[in-house]
């Protein structure tokens, strides 16, 4: 106890509620779970990418030994999943995904039947034995064959392969600006299709429990009560009789904040059989037919004046979105995202956007980790760079012109940025990339025939999305609240629940930090609940930055309340007046006389174990719940990125040898936490830019099906990363924290981009696309020195 | 099926188990499902991301890549071996310390990694540690606070000073406002 203490939980660095467990082996995963009598699934998958599906033939799979049962889609019955806008039809077109296939596969490893066996070796032994018959189909591969004339059609509902199509915020006198602008920039810019690729690959334990008539499904999912709504729809079930449950997860980074057909298949099977059934994914399955993400395709004119002035931005976006719509976000996603935040922290006159989403005969999207805005601040910060190269400014001058500096800031794309410090980060980039000695460092390898570039990314992310800045996606599920609740129990231990869902955020320690405060107890004596729709009340989950923006200050409400009641309760056992009383650390004192005190466990006695010394009217125990929402445009973080690569001229290899990053994210709740959001991110950034695309051959077959293929990063590339932190308090929250979850992988990518076109200055090779491979940079600065010599010849 | 099932006896923690399993079982899926050592993670089933690294004969393996048959009469170690949640080994403390966890699912892994490689190596460079952390994956941290973690115990093995790493200062008193 330190009764004296004023010192805040919120701003340390308090370690870690979850280590200890997760340290030694005591963390709880899916598929750490063992159910008496419990049978594997395992999902026979289409080995086409676009096929009618003549026959399933399973026979000779049933009568394999361990065998419990084959299920198709006729067997089950299911209804598929929706997810809806509500769009007109020249807009948007509404597609379903089935639980398993029915009539057609779009894509190789879509779920065709799942196999149930008494143990997984067996359920695989006869998946491989159920025989499919198919007629193939032409694939639709690409978004050029997508939006070709007489190209294949993926679904009957969109004829032209095209699921949205949004023109938003065409400024008028846009087209006079670009015709007489000084300076035009046209870029044609394309991103690589990634897995978002958590550790922990998908994976789901069903059982049905007659006691409480549940569908009880142990599930990795970002989003418990989403699944639950969708999982009682398609089974048929009352959302009552579903209980979704999330054990310890190894990571989801968006792959896990839409519904998977395949938890449903679990739960449709365990119900069939009434008997436990598990599933987990395989890595193979999780590099090619879980949710996956990221390719992108942008033409872009953009007018500068001649003194480096932003004047117009004219874009179009098409993204390829695979074979289905996901829920709750649709195949809007992307291009949603990315025609709604593209002017980005710059100041902008005038803007054009057209985004689209077209399906194609690959694995379908998700959300992950940054949703667009990798790419667009790509392509933004490019164009920064190529304008920069043909006014003669430096990569600093050009964007210090054109940062957003004055807040509240509104925005050509109609929203209004609260204050961030997109300046300050810039400057303390630049003043950092001076002081670490860069620009010599790039001058000596010039002198000794090496290349070394220095590349700069300014971004921001808006962060707590609410109900209200949702909804002008017009999703037909409009996500943005949170509920919370926080209890205390008789001993003055306390218990906050929230919807959001901890896999690697740190939840249970900054959740916990933020309620400890307010109520005056220990950090250890706090324990957050999350997880289970059984217990925790209603909220939206884990994505878009949101869980200590939204949940946190939810939390924050609930914690609020309940100390609003231990100060009424403690006042009136104090005999002091209610605004004569204050929470210290342990208890209720009166104020200006601290030895007149009671402590949380008085309190909490007399309201579970005394009732009769309660005041008249106030009801027992300790209690409390709240909401938190966001009717404004959110907050945005903000970061300035500087990357320092060598480009090895033999081998073509791109060396990071150097990254800073300047981050502001509000006020840090733990400030180590969020260093590791922002290096994990900028990990995840560094992997997209240079080293993950998920491939596929011309008959539309995945190209990586094991790590050995698909190059995530080890630690020897990716380098130390040096954080610095500045500090904008979010306005409309009591706890004055932005989100920071994303940040690091926004800005990465552009900053690794800019410092390789840096390190290819003068041979001719210049690079718009991700991921750039040693193959790439060697081949183009062959090019480049080949074409140079030719001239000279 | 049953047959072919086999008679076992695996060292695990200083424990003799006997197992009946398939031949073709492996030994994390035996750990996991059959002792129900559930620490040991599986990430790929093909020996690259390294989740599932354990101990044999003191040196890391990768239990996905061993069937349990092979590991009979050697020595196994997992993550249940080192400390407990109340009280953790060095490695464990520096992980937690230096923030080397996130999600925490490829961690068994790395701590298995890094007690094979400190036994061999005790006075590792960075650069050592680097190049030994980079055999297995994580989707998290960006590893570098997974190196810091591991040099820092290398120190503190060797008793040398690691005052020098950035969270240091900040240890007693993180550890005092979680105690108190």
């Amino acid at each position: 106890m330190k009764p004296n203490s004023t010192k805040t939980l919120v701003g340390s660095s308090a370690a870690r509620r979850e280590d200890p467990r997760l340290l030694s082996g005591r963390g709880r995963f899916v598929d750490d779970m063992h159910a008496p009598g419990m049978l594997h699934a395992v999902f026979v998958r289409s080995a086409h990418a676009h096929a009618r599906l003549i026959g399933i033939d399973s026979a000779e799979a049933q009568q394999m030994p361990g065998v419990a049962a084959v299920f198709t889609a006729e067997d089950l019955r299911l209804g598929p999943i929706v997810a809806g806008l509500d769009r007109p039809a020249k807009e948007w077109a509404e597609t379903a995904m089935p639980i398993l296939a029915s009539g057609k596969v779009r894509f190789v490893g879509e779920p065709i039947a799942v196999v149930v066996a008494s143990d997984p070796y067996a359920a695989e032994d006869a998946a491989e034995q159920v025989d499919v018959s198919y007629d193939p189909l032409d694939p639709v591969l690409g978004d050029d064959q997508a939006l070709s004339a007489g190209a294949p059609v993926v679904h009957e509902e969109a004829p032209q392969n095209t699921l949205v199509d949004v023109s938003l915020f065409a400024t008028e006198g846009i087209d006079r600006i670009l015709d007489e602008a000084h300076t035009v920039v046209e870029v044609d810019l394309r991103t690589g299709r990634q897995n978002a690729l958590p550790l922990e690959t998908r994976g789901a334990l069903a059982q049905w429990d007659d006691r409480s008539e549940q569908m009880v499904v142990h599930t990795c999912t970002q989003t418990p009560h989403q699944v639950r709504t969708v999982a009682a729809e398609s089974l048929g079930l009352l959302e009552r009789q579903v209980r979704i449950v999330v054990p310890d997860m190894g990571g989801g980074f968006g792959q896990k904040c839409v519904v998977s057909r395949e938890e449903i298949a679990t739960a449709a099977a365990a119900l069939r059989l009434r008997k436990p059934v598990k599933w987990i994914e395989d890595r193979r399955e999780a590099l090619t037919a879980a949710f996956l993400a990221r390719q992108q395709h942008y033409t872009a004119r953009a007018a500068f004046s001649s003194d480096g002035e932003f004047l117009a931005l004219d874009v179009d976006v098409i993204c390829d979105m695979g074979a289905y719509s996901v829920y709750p976000f649709t195949a809007g996603i992307e291009p949603l995202m990315a025609s709604a935040e593209m002017p980005g922290v710059y100041r902008l006159g005038a803007y054009r956007v057209r985004g689209r989403a077209v399906t194609t005969n690959k694995a379908p999207t998700a959300p992950y980790r940054g949703v667009s805005r990798p790419q667009y601040v790509l392509l933004l910060e490019h164009i920064m760079e190529r304008a920069a190269a043909e006014l003669g400014m430096t990569s600093v001058d050009i964007r210090r012109r054109n940062l957003i500096t004055e807040f509240p800031y509104k925005s050509v794309n109609n929203i209004t940025y609260d204050p961030g410090s997109y300046l300050e980060s810039l400057e303390l980039c630049e003043k950092l990339v001076q002081e670490r000695g860069w620009p010599q460092m790039q001058q000596k390898a010039a002198e000794e025939g090496r290349r070394i570039g220095i590349g700069y990314s300014c971004f921001s992310e808006r962060t707590g999305y609410g109900t209200g800045a949702f909804a002008q996606r017009k999703m037909k599920a409009v996500p943005g609240f949170d509920l919370a609740e926080a209890r205390m129990d008789f001993t003055g231990a306390v218990t906050i629940t929230s919807a959001t869902i901890n896999h690697g955020q740190s939840h249970e320690t900054t959740m916990s930090q933020i309620a400890a405060d307010v109520l005056g107890v220990e950090l250890s004596a706090v324990r957050l609940e999350q997880g289970d729709t059984e217990r925790v009340p209603y909220g939206w989950g884990t994505f878009a930055s949101r869980s200590i923006v939204v949940g946190g200050s939810a939390v924050r409400n609930a914690a609020s309340r309940l100390k609003e009641k231990m100060l009424a309760l403690g006042a009136h056992l104090l005999e002091a007046e209610a605004d004569q009383v204050e929470m210290h650390h342990g208890g209720v004192r009166v104020l200006g006389e601290p030895e007149r005190s009671v402590s949380h466990t008085e309190i909490a006695t007399v309201a579970y174990l005394q009732a009769q010394r309660l005041p008249e009217g106030m009801p027992p125990g300790l209690s409390e719940s709240d909401s938190f929402d966001v009717f404004n445009d959110g907050t945005f973080s903000n970061a300035t990125h500087a990357a320092l690569v060598e480009v090895h001229e033999g081998t073509g290899q791109p060396e990071i040898l150097s990254f800073l990053c300047v981050e502001d994210c509000g006020v840090a709740i733990n400030p180590q936490v969020v260093e590791g959001q922002a290096r994990g991110g900028i990990a995840q950034g560094i992997a997209g830019a240079l080293f993950e695309e998920i491939e596929y051959d011309a008959a539309g077959h995945p190209l990586a099906g094991s790590f050995m293929d698909y190059r995530t990063p080890t630690a020897q590339e990716i380098p130390d990363i040096e954080i610095h932190h500045l500090e904008t308090p979010c306005l409309f929250n009591e706890t004055g924290a932005k989100g920071a979850g994303e940040g690091g992988t926004i800005g990465a990518p552009a900053a690794v981009v800019n410092a390789i076109n840096d390190a290819c200055r003068g041979t001719g090779a210049e690079f718009s696309h991700v991921p750039i491979t040693s193959r790439d940079i060697h081949a183009a600065l062959f090019a480049a020195t080949t074409t140079s010599k030719l001239q000279e010849a | 099926m049953s047959e072919n099932k086999q008679l076992l006896t695996l060292q695990v923690n200083g424990e003799d188990h006997e197992v009946i399993c398939d031949p073709r079982m492996t030994l994390v899926d035996v750990l996991r499902h059959e002792l129900f050592l559930t620490g040991t993670h599986v990430g790929c089933e093909h020996g690259v991301c390294g989740a599932c690294t354990v101990l044999v004969d003191d040196k890391p393996a990768r239990a996905c890549l061993i069937f349990a048959a092979q590991a009979e009469g050697r020595v196994i170690r997992t993550v249940e071996s080192l400390g407990t949640p109340e009280e953790l080994n060095d490695l464990q403390e520096e992980f937690s310390r230096h923030h080397g966890l996130q999600c925490g699912f490829c961690t068994p892994g790395m701590l298995m990694l890094a007690e094979g490689f400190l036994a061999e190596e005790p006075n590792p460079s960075r650069e050592q540690v680097r190049e030994c952390i980079s055999a297995n994956l994580c989707r998290c941290t960006g590893y570098q606070t997974i190196v810091d973690a591991v040099e820092c115990t290398s120190k503190r093995r060797q008793s040398a000073d690691c005052s020098g790493c950035s969270f240091a200062a900040a240890v007693p008193q993180n550890k005092e406002e979680n105690q108190a």
